[in-house]
């Protein structure tokens, strides 16, 4: 890791610990672009502005313990999977083994017990396409609705949307159930799918985006030109929002993707279970007389599953970055 | 990894939240639909239909297959609806709810009481399950008859017996321990030779606590009706506690949970020498620790008294049929299928541990070679330890709950210096409480 990255995530800060240099106080010329010429860094450090600040060590090295800990588990995932399970019980943990059975134990996780784990995986993909993305639909809807229409008992879904916030989902898991059992849905992929489209957070994250984003002037504007609601919505509001909607995707995206709590006291039936499920059940299964302990298979399974959102997150990650700058400067 | 800690806290909230429902949502599915006869079982064999099981054991898959293809009318839905106390959770959850109960239910002969005494699973002998008596050994039939209820059908057992990893043993020229004093002994020499290996691994098990103390003689639980009593004081209780105490003062057992990765492991590599525990253990060890395959034998339990030849049971699951099942007849008729004759004989093959007598005296299933254990015939020492169960022993009908709260009582006796037996009196307050609560009558 270089010094660069770190001081440039810590850019921002003006807090920075570490002594500020005396030279960007005092001297007019620190707020000179430095030069970048082999010549000019030879011969002196270039100055520090806010652009370029001054590398801090302490930080450098408190960021790179953070990094090394958030980059441990996923290193010994990946590495792990590349084992046998005799391998697993034989080697270190945090690296190879002798034999590399990567592809072997892919093959044997995608087929095992009649290629159940792709029958998972394509139900993951159907509660995170119909309750991630309902969810994002419904907040974008709810959020520019709250925030750009004046309508009585709006302080009230304020309130309720900011009590729903505090809620957990597991507490709410249990009445639900209830309900959905009185309703015959349980046992049902709609039994997860239907409470995953309720994302009080994310609604309330695309009301203060709305508000924001969406100046109160375009809308008169559209209005003025006769434009519907409808229409102004479509194509003057929805593109301001995309930022703001694809951070919401994402937020229920992986919280869908990685639901458990929901799933296993609505679902019973294996032909139904996601992801998170269907490897604990595995899991368990090492844990039962009789049982077949497939650890390997439990190990390049998690590591199938969190593939799709990696890539989610490399896909959708520069308009979730423009979406949090925005606002934060007036301009 | 999953950790341990939040494993026990989901099943917490689902046991929490299980009781919360059987509180509030009781009753409703007391509805019997009359007498059944053995003959309407046939009928509905004939008329065929669906039928759900909710179960965890892998050989059931061969018996639904031989099922559906001996009554191409009837459809066999295999569940596995989580193991052990998830599964009891689900379907408490379900037989609250009203709906979503299977047909037929895997339950541990420990969680059955638990079950019989709520009135969620259906009394068998009108069905005529009264008839096999004779054809399960005594334990596994005691544990599912109550006052001439038959509340389910026994579908395995695990007399305990005694694996030890003989490269180990040999390596440091160990006799194998026949009685407790001696295994002490052997732990002792074992983990001075090389500390990494430690005679066994407890964390604080209820299921093997109790085993043990059962071995030793000790009866702490008397069930009658809703009459319990709890007491961890007797004479064989003290035969275990003497004994465990001594290892846990000098930290000869690791620190190591049963079931976890770590302890595979430490099967694999011999830093875990030796196992008391179910008969049912070597389908385990064969999958699961394959690199130690030839390494592992299989002895008789060390006794309290040598000379003697005491057993207990450890684990094994018996099949119901809940009140909530929509097709009793039926239900009954797989449960049947798959306990007794063909169905059981089935499942031994697969690696099943019978419960049935004739399966267990059988001389194909006696003189079967286990290559795990460098071909010896080991279920000749798992029938004679089947023979020697202790009898008269029972459980709480609610020792899924007592189970479910031994780690937080006798548990501190594990990583504290609190005294196993104080620990087991916690425990044994506890339990009390509780059954008071709950409104038994206990003492």
């Amino acid at each position: 890791m270089t010094t660069s990255f770190t001081t440039g995530a810590a850019g921002s800060s003006p807090s920075s610990p570490g002594p500020r240099p005396r030279s960007s106080r005092t001297s007019p010329s620190a707020t000179a672009r430095p030069r970048r010429g082999r010549s000019a860094r030879k011969s002196r450090r270039p100055p520090h502005t806010p652009l370029n600040p001054r590398p801090s060590i302490p930080l450098t090295l408190v960021t790179g313990v953070v990094v090394l800990y958030t980059l441990a588990p996923l290193l010994w995932l990946v590495v792990n999977a590349t084992k046998s399970q005799r391998g697993l019980f034989d080697s270190f943990g945090l690296w190879f083994a002798d034999d590399f059975n990567l592809w072997d134990n892919v093959t044997r996780t995608l087929t095992y017990d009649d290629g159940v784990f792709v029958r998972w995986f394509l139900n993951t993909l159907l509660y995170v396409t119909l309750g991630a993305g309902g969810a994002t639909v419904l907040a974008v809807l709810g959020g520019y609705a709250l925030a750009k229409y004046e309508f009585p008992g709006r302080r009230a879904v304020f309130a309720v949307v900011i009590g729903a916030v505090a809620v957990p989902g597991t507490a709410l898991a249990v009445p639900t159930f209830l309900m959905f059992s009185n309703m015959g849905l349980t046992n049902t992929p709609w039994a997860v799918i239907i409470p995953s489209l309720i994302s009080p957070f994310g609604l309330y994250l695309m009301w203060v985006f709305a508000s924001e984003a969406v100046p109160a002037g375009l809308l008169e504007a559209a209005r003025i030109d006769g434009s519907s609601e409808l229409r102004t919505f479509f194509t003057i509001a929805l593109p301001l929002l995309m930022p703001g909607t694809v951070t919401v995707l994402l937020f229920s995206m992986v919280a869908t993707w990685n639901n458990y709590f929901l799933p296993l006291i609505m679902i019973k039936d294996p032909d139904w279970y996601p992801l998170t499920l269907g490897l604990n059940a595995w899991n368990a299964q090492a844990q039962t007389a009789g049982g077949q302990a497939v650890f390997d298979l439990i190990i390049t399974g998690s590591l199938l599953t969190i593939v799709p959102i990696v890539a989610a997150f490399l896909l959708l990650q520069r308009y979730w970055q423009s979406g949090l700058a925005a606002g934060s400067v007036k301009e | 990894m999953r950790t341990h800690s939040t494993r026990r806290l989901l099943g917490a909230l689902a046991v929490a939240s299980a009781l919360a429902l059987t509180a509030t949502a009781c009753g409703g599915s007391d509805s019997d639909a009359g007498d059944s006869s053995p003959k309407d079982v046939k009928s509905a064999l004939e008329k065929g239909g669906k039928v759900t099981v909710w179960a965890w054991e892998p050989t059931l898959k061969k018996v639904a297959a031989d099922f559906e293809k001996k009554y191409p009318n009837v459809d066999v839905e295999l569940v596995n609806a989580g193991t052990g106390d998830k599964q009891y959770t689900a379907l408490q959850n379900a037989i609250a709810a009203g709906s979503g109960a299977p047909d037929v239910a895997q339950v541990e002969y420990y969680a059955l009481g638990q079950f019989a005494i709520g009135k969620s699973v259906e009394d068998l002998s009108p069905y005529g399950a009264q008839k096999y008596g004779k054809t399960f050994t005594p334990g596994p039939w005691n544990a599912v008859t109550a006052d001439k209820a038959v509340y389910a059908l026994p579908m395995d057992s695990g007399p305990m017996a005694f694996f030890y990893n003989k490269k180990v043993f040999d390596k440091h020229h160990i006799e194998v321990p026949t009685t407790w004093d001696e295994y002490v002994e052997a732990a002792r020499t074992l983990h001075k030779a090389d500390p990494k290996i430690f005679i066994t691994n407890d964390t604080g098990d209820a299921g093997a606590t109790t085993s043990l103390i059962w071995q030793a003689g000790g009866r702490p639980y008397k069930t009658d009706g809703t009459k319990v009593s709890v007491a961890f004081d007797d004479a064989g209780t003290k035969k275990y506690t003497a004994t465990w105490q001594k290892l846990l003062d000098e930290k000869l057992v690791a620190p190591i949970s049963s079931w976890s990765d770590a302890w595979y492991k430490g099967l694999a590599d011999g830093s875990l020498a030796t196992l008391s525990i179910g008969a049912w253990m070597p389908a385990n060890l064969t999958s699961g620790v394959a690199a130690a395959s030839g390494d592992w034998r299989v002895a008789p339990l060390p006794q309290w008294t040598k000379g003697d030849k005491a057993s207990a049971e450890n684990g094994g699951s018996s099949l119901a049929v809940p009140k909530a099942a929509k097709n009793k007849e039926l239900a009954y008729a797989f449960t049947e299928f798959a306990t007794t004759g063909a169905g059981a004989s089935a499942r031994v093959a697969e690696g099943a541990f019978p419960a049935t007598r004739a399966d267990l005296e059988s001389k194909a299933f006696l003189d079967a070679p286990f290559p795990y254990f460098g071909g010896q015939k080991a279920n000749q020492v798992f029938a004679e330890s089947a023979r020697n169960v202790g009898a008269d022993w029972s459980y709480l009908p609610y020792q899924v709950y007592a189970n479910s709260i031994f780690n937080d009582t006798a548990g501190k006796a594990y990583v504290s210096s609190t005294k196993l037996t104080d620990g087991l009196k916690a425990w044994q307050d506890a339990s009390i409480k509780y059954g008071k609560d709950q409104g038994f009558t206990v003492n």
